[in-house]
This record gives structure tokens, C-alpha cells and sequence, in this order.
């Protein structure tokens, strides 16, 4: 499933859609940044509630294929500038992570 | 590329928002120069976290990379504190940072302990008070 497809889901909506033809391999779920930056694969899509600018290094240096911000979290516009500039897609949900994980698991 | 191309890069210890640029830089040049993926992702990750450490302990410090036929080299370089105790700032888990990182979603005490994880040798320079000096290798073979 691609990261498009995945946007067009009903649980999420696009903040920043760059490549959304990128495949999803996979989940990462982690909030803080070095685990994440760690444990994370390449492809996966990774789910956290952080929202400063750093998320946008993890995302790019772990190639994720997008970061999900869960639970309503927002980003401040300055971030999503510089996600589109660097190419970053960014969704985004209401749901919890539980609810999204357990969604994800269904639908990849 | 038997003499290597060097990289070198500024590290800005003041903006906190910043941190991670000169990794970024260096994953668009090495992608440039054709290294496989997952080579280019664990010089991006080691180096990232060393990055990361220098502007949350060192306020900042410059980062030079080596690019040859066989390896990857990135040495680190600080004017900061110094680590006091390597062998504890090795273990997963031990961190000195503020609060004010760790809300950020750094200080998991996972910087140092990735850098070798990521790397194939990784060599620490430190003395109290004059600052820290980082080498670490990615193979490319």
C-alpha cells in the first residue's frame, strides 16, 4: 500500500503529501527520537504524538515513508513548510495509537 | 576515489531546531555518490546522533567526513565538557540531559549506544573540561 492510498483511508488526512507513491513496508510506533531513529526500518510508516521539528530529521535520516501524528496532534506551520521541502510525508489522525496501530494491521 | 573526498560541516551548538542539517547534507551527498542504502543509512544515523550530542552537551562543534573506497569515516569534533565516564555513557539508557531535551523526544540515553550500533568502529577521544573527539567507520565492503 502506498502512502496515498493510505491518506485516502478514513481515519486519515494528508498534512504533507510529497511522495505519496512511496510504499509502506511496514509500522514504527515510538515518541522518542534516538529509539525511533534506531529501531525503525526503512519504509515503515512510524506513528508518534511529537511534534517539534526533529521528527522531520528522524523521518528523513530513518527514511521513513511517512510519520503518522496521532491522537490530533498538530505541527506548526513553519514544520510542514519544511516538510514539503524536504519531502517528508506527514498524515494525520484523531484516532488513538492503539486505534491506528490496530487498523494498520488490517489494511497492510 | 583512492584519496578519498572530504566533507566538512559547522555545527550550530545555538539552534536546537537545526540540529541534524549537517546529516541531512551528508545523506544527499553520499546518495550523490551512489553508496548503497543501507551504508548511506547508518552513516546518517551514527552521525546524526553524534550531531545530536554535540549541540545538547558541546554547544555544537564541527563534523568532518571521509569519504574513501572501503569506508566511510566521521569524525566528530567538541570544544565541550567532556564525558567523565565513557564506559557509562555507553550503556543504553544512561543520559545527563535536561528535561528540556527529553520533552523534545531526545535524552533516551540511546545517542552513544546507536553510534555504535551503526558503526563498525567507533573510537572515543574525551577529556574533562577540553572537550570530545568522535571517529567512527561504516564499511563499504
Amino acid at each position: 500500500m502506498t502512502v496515498k492510498e493510505l491518506a485516502e483511508t478514513d481515519i486519515f488526512s494528508p498534512v504533507t503529501l510529497p511522495c505519496g507513491g512511496r510504499e509502506i513496508s511496514g509500522v514504527y510506533i515510538g515518541d522518542l527520537l534516538s529509539w525511533v531513529m534506531g529501531r525503525a526500518s526503512s519504509g515503515q510508516a512510524w506513528i508518534t504524538i511529537m511534534s517539534n521539528v526533529n521528527i522531520l530529521a528522524v523521518a528523513s535520516l530513518a527514511d521513513t515513508s511517512c510519520i503518522i501524528l496521532a491522537e490530533g496532534v498538530t505541527l506548526e506551520q513553519e514544520i510542514i513548510d519544511t516538510a514539503r521541502e524536504k519531502e517528508i510525508n506527514i498524515l494525520k489522525s484523531e484516532k488513538s495509537i492503539y486505534d491506528i496501530a490496530v487498523f494498520l494491521s488490517k489494511i497492510i | 576515489m583512492s584519496e578519498g573526498l572530504t566533507f566538512h560541516f559547522n555545527v550550530d551548538g545555538e539552534d536546537f531546531t537545526s540540529a541534524g542539517q549537517a546529516s541531512v547534507m551528508m545523506k544527499k551527498n553520499l546518495r550523490q555518490l551512489g553508496l548503497p542504502p543501507e551504508i548511506i543509512r547508518r552513516v546518517s544515523v551514527a552521525m546524526y546522533e553524534g550531531e545530536i550530542n554535540m549541540v545538547i552537551h558541546a554547544g555544537g562543534g564541527v563534523a568532518d567526513v571521509n569519504v574513501t573506497e572501503n569506508y566511510v569515516e566521521i569524525i566528530l569534533t567538541d570544544s565541550g565538557p567532556g564525558i567523565k565516564d565513557i564506559e557509562q555513557a555507553m550503556q543504553e539508557g544512561f543520559s545527563t540531559a535536561t528535561d528540556s531535551i527529553r520533552s523534545l523526544g531526545f535524552g533516551a540515553g540511546m545517542g552513544l549506544p546507536n553510534m555504535k550500533r551503526y558503526s563498525d568502529y567507533m573510537h572515543i577521544d574525551s577529556e574533562v573540561g577540553k572537550g570530545t573527539t568522535i571517529t567512527m567507520r561504516v564499511n563499504i565492503n
